[in-house]
């Protein structure tokens, strides 16, 4: 306190607390908050002689100091950019910016920035003033030794400015502490920075007296010689290389101040340990090998090889391919469907979407394909599918279907030769008793080209990697999935597993799943298609009508405004699903199809009743779909309202989510986006086991009667005897036998 | 997810095959800015469409200076007039839960209460009980529940600061890629839960400022988000199953992310019969 108050302050503004702060150290700086604790009332034994290290950063304190104070705001000191002194630092060029940080009037601000020296050096009660950021000199110290302890407040200390450190008090009456002493307190960092537990903490009165070379009746340094030397120590402990990561804290604070520096943010205060982080960050990464990076990003790259192979043309035939290519392409224009349904917020980004027309494209230069739709894109747990629904070549067909009955035949063959086993051991005696119980009937699922099968389908996972071909489905797969309700996984090949058991996979499932959706949402404006004109089929078909249908040529399209307004100008175009789970009823019991059309028959059969099923036929209105409860099975929008003249007719499927179907003058499409799952309002009940069977039919032969008591056989006895007496009176007595046999 | 990023994000959450119309997004991004600037919001999320039967609701969220406290929520039917929703409270929310089947799209539509006929429920408003509640009534406690129930954000976004306040994370520079894809990388953003039952252990490790939220991983039932690597690996996409419609993207190492709900405003509660 020997000096002027002027004189020491450009010094003392060199290095805020250098020295002497311990703890939470790059912080010190962007933490020196407002808060000089008010040093008030504070007559201290004596100001410790405050090393006027210029230009050194905080003080070398352990970094533990850090992660305690960067929770409190309070740790902050003001004094967080504390210019150098001027002529002795090298940083002080900083120090001229440094002031952009801090105001540094000095004594006069509130949130003054000045070195803990200044005061030191100062003359007490020479800078009062309510926010006189006062301080004790040893509490230089204690102010960054506090870390936790920043709250604690010593009233008598307490000013006015204390108060915004909320309640911290990070300048303990401590002693002053000599400059050695702190080096030495530092050299023990576990010692110096305990987390406020424990006696002895540096906060607490009386600490410092336990350490060696801490004398309460230090005084101030008089002459610069121990002062140099106190900041070349400084200096040395701060460009000690850490054992763990070989960097030292000096290079480190330089780099990441000349990073604030640089890059200037707003508000660095806030963010200045993720800055330190960056810089280590930063540091360190130049380290590694850059090789770590690419292997993260692997599997990113394969994807953009596939979807790039989309894009590579196959350069191998000549510019008549080209021609063919465009004159009759089954390809469909999937990017016009895509504009139309966007209009109403329906569909795919853009880029997926044409994605998917190039794979589209590739599937058909594969397969021998005569008309080809994107369906839609069903949602999985792990991958999702896309769907094209697909229509062979005739030649084709005839080819698939050799196939498949091969594989059929094979099966059949297999499955006679464990009849005949169990028909030679049925001609064994003294067998158990047969049972009863006859599986119902496999209903033959309908061939390629009719009715559900009537489109094959192609699925992949992602636009570029292969398309796999769905295999048909059949009648007991589609009642099954009436019955459940999967999330697909996206995998064809998992097994669902429910309850009734899905005869299949993942694979039959979706296809199960497919033909569903499309027996009930496959639309397209009235007139569009019509039946043709052979009459002599119809009776040949089922109680379903005719199945096929043509293109109208003379298809006068309809307003927009009449197709949103009314749901009859919208027909099915796909046959609707029996409950058999075909779309042509078949009766299981007969070997021959001999169905008539338009008849309810009951043909009772040996055990069952079985009723012929009749659907709605095909190109019914879609005005007459059943809604579930009251909701009705579709919501009809325009897709704009603001501009008629171009606007769109979106229809939306409430019975199953995520079918759309638009019309637009000539053009109209489908399509399905979503889970694969009908709605229903009530929540979905699994199908209870069915009850248990009747081991043995009950009859008479089997069913216990009561033993008859004494007196019945007694009076039997007498009757029987009477009856033999009176043999005229037989019937009488057979009679009353009788009743008595039945008590 | 936040106006501002509207387009390019509607990008990428449209592998669910629900988006918007190009006269809706243009509508929003005028409308938007400006209910931002009408209400004084900090930020205006989109948060998504419930579709009923006659129309859909597109819902907007504003936040305030503390993101973590109660969103004031907008609905309109054309993205262009916007109308303040009241905030949700218990009685409407449990009333809610009552009710069963699509919304209608017509906000003043009123639901009977279960057991109540059409016609004696409006006899017995007079009453001052109300057995009927009101499509705008379902609408708030809807959104509520999704909110608290699946309303996402990736971790370290979100910054809690020592007064409590939480605000936006400005050194968030995104999940790395393996990060990306485990559920216990994402939050959800609402009071926390499970917080507290975690053991000492596992809080040694959680830094108060980013961990202060409840995390996916425990959701149950186990398996109700899906994630998936969208658009060649560029966007993480989660999809929740226990409300089919809300989805969120991320672009691992990037600061874009947000979560928007498509659906119908119908919770799945038959999830665990289809996983």
């Amino acid at each position: 306190m020997a000096e002027p108050p002027g004189e020491p302050r450009p010094e003392a503004r060199a290095g805020p607390a250098a020295g002497r702060d311990r703890g939470a150290q790059e912080q010190s700086w962007p933490e020196e908050g407002p808060e000089q604790p008010p040093y008030e009332g504070f007559e201290p034994e004596e100001v410790p002689p405050w090393p006027r290290q210029p230009g050194l950063g905080p003080a070398a304190y352990e970094y533990q100091g850090v992660r305690q104070a960067s929770g409190q705001p309070q740790e902050l000191r003001r004094s967080v950019y504390q210019p150098p002194a001027p002529s002795q630092d090298p940083y002080r060029a900083q120090d001229q910016r440094g002031s952009f940080y801090q105001p540094h009037a000095p004594g006069q601000a509130p949130y003054q920035s000045e070195t803990p020296e200044q005061y030191l050096c100062q003359p007490h009660g020479t800078e009062q003033g309510p926010y006189e950021p006062e301080v004790s000199e040893i509490a230089v110290s204690e102010r960054y030794a506090l870390g936790q302890d920043s709250y604690r407040t010593e009233e008598p200390r307490q000013s006015a400015y204390e108060s915004y450190a909320a309640g911290l008090d990070p300048y303990q009456t401590h002693e002053p502490r000599s400059v050695y002493e702190t080096y030495t307190l530092q050299e023990d960092p576990y010692q110096a920075y305990e987390p406020g537990h424990g006696p002895y903490q540096p906060h607490e009165p009386g600490y410092g007296l336990y350490q060696p070379g801490y004398s309460t009746y230090d005084e101030q340094v008089p002459d610069p010689n121990p002062r140099m030397l106190a900041m070349q120590n400084a200096k040395a402990y701060l460009l000690k290389s850490s054992t763990t990561s070989g960097l030292n804290l000096y290079d480190h604070l330089a780099n990441m101040l000349t990073k604030i520096l640089d890059e200037q943010p707003t508000n660095a205060v806030d963010i200045i340990e993720n800055i330190s982080k960056d810089v280590k960050w930063a540091q360190f990464r130049k380290k590694m090998d850059t090789l770590r990076d690419e292997h993260e990003i692997l599997p990113t790259f394969e994807v953009a090889e596939k979807r790039k192979a989309l894009f590579l043309k196959v350069h191998g035939e000549g510019d008549e391919e080209l021609e063919d290519e465009i004159a009759e392409t089954p390809l469909p224009n999937v990017m016009e469907t895509a504009f139309y349904f966007e209009q109403a917020g329906i569909g795919l980004s853009k880029d997926e979407t044409y994605h998917i027309l190039l794979a589209l494209k590739q599937l058909i230069s594969v397969q021998p394909i005569q008309t080809c739709r994107f369906w839609g894109k069903i949602l999985g747990l792990e991958m999702n599918y896309i769907i094209a629904e697909v229509q062979y070549n005739d030649r084709a067909e005839e080819e698939e279907a050799e196939d498949e009955e091969d594989n059929e035949e094979g099966g059949k063959a297999m499955s006679e030769d464990k009849g005949g086993d169990e028909d030679e051991e049925k001609q064994e005696d003294d067998e158990p008793p047969q049972s009863t119980y006859r599986p119902p009937p496999v209903i033959p699922k309908e061939d390629n080209g009719t009715g559900t099968n009537k489109y094959v389908y192609f699925v992949c996972n992602e636009p570029g990697k292969p398309w796999v071909k769905l295999p048909p489905v059949t009648p007991a797969q589609i009642v099954c999935a009436r019955k459940i309700k999967k999330f697909f996984t996206g995998r064809l090949d998992a097994p669902v597993v429910s309850f009734p058991p899905f005869p299949g996979n993942e694979a039959n499932y979706l296809r199960a799943q497919i033909a569903r959706i499309s027996a009930g949402t496959q639309i397209c404006p009235i007139g569009f298609y019509q039946f043709g004109e052979e009459e002599g089929d119809e009776e040949e078909e089922g109680g379903g009508g005719r199945d096929t249908y043509e293109e109208n040529p003379d298809f006068q399209p309809l307003s927009v405004v009449e197709m949103v307004d009314s749901l009859s100008t919208w027909v099915h175009h796909t046959q609707n699903i029996l409950k058999q789970g075909r779309c042509v009823w078949l009766n299981p019991f007969q070997k021959s199809e001999e169905e008539e059309e338009g008849e309810e028959e009951e043909k009772a059969e040996e055990t069952d009743e079985v009723q012929q099923e009749i659907g709605p036929p095909l190109l019914t209105p879609v005005s007459e779909d059943e809604g579930i409860q009251n909701v009705p099975a579709w919501t009809a929008q325009y897709s704009t309202n603001l501009v008629p003249q171009y606007a769109v007719a979106i229809l939306q499927s409430n019975r199953w989510p995520g079918a759309y179907a638009f019309a637009s003058g000539r053009r109209f499409d489908n399509i399905y986006l979503g889970w694969g799952h009908k709605y229903s309002p009530e929540n979905h009940t699994p199908s209870l086991p069915p009850p248990v069977q009747t081991e043995y039919p009950s009859g008479p032969e089997i069913t216990e009667t009561n033993d008859p008591t004494v007196e019945e056989e007694q009076a039997l006895k007498a009757a029987q005897e009477e009856a033999l007496a009176a043999a005229g009176e037989e019937e009488e007595e057979e009679e009353d036998e009788d009743e008595d046999e039945d008590d | 997810m936040d106006a501002a990023s509207l387009p390019g994000a509607l990008d990428l959450v449209a592998s669910g095959g629900a988006g918007l119309s190009p006269e809706k997004r243009a509508a929003l991004g005028a409308s938007l800015p400006l209910l931002q600037r009408d209400y004084r919001f900090e930020r205006v999320w989109f948060w998504g469409r419930i579709q009923g039967l006659r129309g859909a609701y597109y819902i907007a969220e504003g936040l305030g200076p503390d993101r973590a406290a109660p969103r004031s929520r907008l609905y309109s039917l054309n993205c262009v007039e916007w109308s303040l929703l009241p905030p949700a409270s218990e009685e409407m929310v449990a009333q809610a839960e009552k009710l069963k089947g699509r919304f209608q799209g017509d906000p003043s539509f009123e639901y009977e209460l279960a057991e109540i006929k059409a016609e004696d429920a409006e006899k017995l408003t007079e009453d001052g009980q109300e057995p009927v509640i009101k499509e705008e009534a379902r609408l708030v406690a809807t959104i509520e529940q999704i909110d608290k129930a699946v309303g996402i954000i990736p971790r370290g976004s979100f910054v809690k600061t020592p007064l409590g306040s939480v605000h936006e994370n400005r050194n968030f520079e995104g999940l790395s890629l393996t990060e990306a894809k485990k559920l216990s990388s994402y939050f959800h953003l609402t009071e926390p839960v499970n917080l507290k039952n975690k053991t000492l252990l596992e809080k040694a490790d959680l830094d108060p400022s980013t961990d202060f939220l409840d995390s996916l991983e425990h959701d149950i039932p186990k398996g109700s988000w899906t994630v998936q690597l969208e658009k060649g690996g560029v966007v993480v996409v989660l999809r929740s199953l226990l409300w089919l419609g809300l989805t969120f993207y991320h672009v691992p190492m990037t600061k874009q992310y947000g979560y928007v709900y498509f659906g119908t405003g119908e919770k799945n509660l038959d999830l665990p019969f289809m996983l």
